[in-house]
């Protein structure tokens, strides 16, 4: 079996509409991921049945049980994180800032201070005309997202069981959530765009994505939109030894697609589609798939 | 006053809204623009000059072995599993290490130093009159985005008037960043995505408490359902920049909008005034 991620650096440069039309269009048995955790949008293309949903209950948070705190604030000295915060005349510990070590639990004198699950998000497995789909939803402001990944991908992997392909929709950036995509993938997709931006985008998650060894292929989408840019990332391609796999027109049938909730390989042939079949062929004969 | 630019989704044009919004104010006042998407931060493309790095570390335990009489309390405590304490020595993997400290209250044997650990950088510059750009940038491999992010925002805490340009998402990278602000800029695109992704961003600023107002960018003429979310949640709409190749063009150079086009400065002006109007 094949892992592949469809990863970008920079937000918004079209990895879901990529990973979609993959999906769409593989032809292979796969199962799907969506490990964009915070902002999970494949689900929006594929009219998913869920099969299993599983509360994320991420790390441990504190809680100060006002009956038995005694007020000392030595807890308020020692957390690092500005996490226990004096209110109504009180110290209680604001979730949004608890990374959850436990040192305040350490230092109390009175066991005041415990910890205890913080439902985080809720990972899904689902059914999909284009194979089983592996996804989450991080409650917004919750942390751990990297941990929620690795849950996504662990999941995704026995949806895979006896499939030839696995391909997951990644995280911007370069952080946890990335890292957490990236390590055990056979292969990543870089979806970039013509713009100083993504280019500079492009270099660091590169320098990353080198550390755990998976192939890098590059899409170059909306690629007719400035066209020096283009060749500046085609020469970085170049020089970088990475295959740039497809380079997709600026097509208002992409929005349309989105718009009515399919992948854009779904519906009237347009510009868009024909260079994603393309992008296609070349990736899958690259990877070894039919 | 800090306003904290936010999205949700990725390639909404936060940066593109941050760029223009300093660019503008700094014509006329003293503004700081701080570039808290510390793992691809981008804002220093639109400001070229030379920069100064302050370095950013944490610190990480490092183990005293004549001390350590491997008792196991440290790799215990840890929570992040930064800490493995084998037969003969302890592991470190500083990598997993939250700094909480801790272990070296654990330590019974006093056994357990911090030492700083560098993680990432923050570049300040002046790249024109009274604006002042502050970057965090995070090494490659690294995690501790929210360090960084600190970092920058604590090396402009002194100035009146702060912009903060968030990483995509809703985890803690981006509490980190709008923690403190008085007033949010939201930016979204017409898209089903872009409103998916608009709900999560509004629902992590109203936990919050923070004040927000919505950007709509690369607008087809086709926002209805954005524009009838943000009437039913009270989110005042601050601005609506067209999708043209003209405009996409400018940005894909690096170029500002608000200096390149006509008619721009004076709608990043009315954006901020939009913006100081949601902070009642």
């Amino acid at each position: 079996m094949i892992r592949l991620a469809v990863v970008s650096g920079k937000g918004g440069t079209g990895k879901t509409m990529v990973a979609a039309a993959l999906a769409d269009i593989s032809g292979v048995p796969q199962a799907l991921a969506d490990c964009d955790v915070d902002a999970a949008n494949l689900e929006l293309l594929f009219e998913p049945r869920r099969i299993t949903t599983e509360d994320y209950l991420g790390l441990e948070a504190a809680r100060i049980d006002t009956a038995v705190c005694r007020d000392c604030g030595i807890c308020a000295d020692h957390c690092r994180f500005g996490a226990i915060v004096r209110r109504n005349d009180a110290w209680e510990v604001d979730p949004l800032h608890c990374e959850g070590c436990a040192v305040c639990t350490y230092v109390c004198p009175t066991g005041a201070a415990r910890m205890e699950p913080r439902p985080s998000g809720e990972i899904y497995t689902s059914a999909t005309d284009r194979g089983s789909l592996a996804h989450a939803r991080l409650f917004p402001g919750s942390g751990n997202s990297g941990l929620l990944v690795t849950e996504v991908r662990k999941r995704a992997e026995s949806l895979a069981e006896g499939a030839d392909l696995l391909l997951a929709d990644g995280p911007p950036g370069i952080g946890c959530p990335l890292i957490a995509t990236v390590g055990g993938m056979d292969a990543v997709l870089i979806v970039t765009e013509p713009g100083v931006s993504a280019l500079h985008d492009i270099e660091r998650l590169v320098t990353v994505c080198r550390r755990f060894g998976v192939r890098i292929f590059a899409a170059i989408n909306r690629f007719d939109l400035a066209e020096d840019i283009r060749a500046r990332i085609e020469d970085y391609c170049r020089r970088e030894e990475i295959v740039v796999a497809g380079e997709i027109p600026f097509d208002p049938m992409v929005i349309d697609a989105v718009r009515n909730g399919r992948p854009v390989t779904r519906g009237a042939a347009s510009p868009a589609a024909d260079a994603l079949r393309a992008l296609r062929d070349t990736l899958f004969a690259e990877l070894g798939l039919s | 006053m800090k306003i904290a630019i936010a999205s949700g989704k990725g390639g909404t044009g936060k940066s593109t809204v941050a760029a223009n919004l300093g660019f503008t104010l700094a014509l006329s006042r003293e503004v700081a623009l701080v570039d808290c998407d510390v793992e691809e931060p981008n804002l220093h493309l639109f400001f070229p000059a030379p920069a100064t790095d302050v370095p950013v570390t944490t610190p990480v335990p490092e183990i005293d072995p004549d001390r350590c009489t491997l008792c196991g309390e440290c790799g215990k405590f840890c929570r992040f599993g930064a800490l493995s304490v084998l037969k003969d020595r302890v592991l470190v993997f500083p990598h997993l290490c939250h700094s909480c400290g801790g272990c070296t209250l654990v330590c019974p044997q006093g056994a357990i130093e911090e030492i700083p650990r560098t993680i990432g950088r923050v570049a300040c510059s002046s790249p024109i009159p009274r604006l002042t750009l502050v970057s965090g940038v995070l090494n490659e491999g690294e995690v501790q985005a929210p360090a960084v992010i600190r970092a920058a925002k604590a090396l402009s805490k002194a100035h009146p008037l702060t912009i903060y340009d968030a990483s995509p998402g809703t985890a803690c990278p981006v509490i980190e960043t709008i923690d403190g602000s008085d007033a949010c800029i939201l930016v979204t695109e017409s898209t089903p995505f872009g409103l998916h992704d608009l709900r999560l961003a509004a629902e992590v600023a109203e936990k919050m408490g923070i004040p927000a107002g919505v950007v709509i960018n690369r607008s087809d003429g086709r926002d209805e359902e954005t524009l009838a979310f943000c009437r039913e949640r009270g989110l005042p709409v601050l601005m609506t920049i067209p999708f043209s190749r003209e405009i996409a063009a400018v940005q894909n150079r690096g170029g500002l909008i608000c200096r390149d086009l006509p008619g721009w400065e004076e709608r990043f002006l009315a954006l901020f005034d939009g913006i100081a109007g949601v902070i009642a």
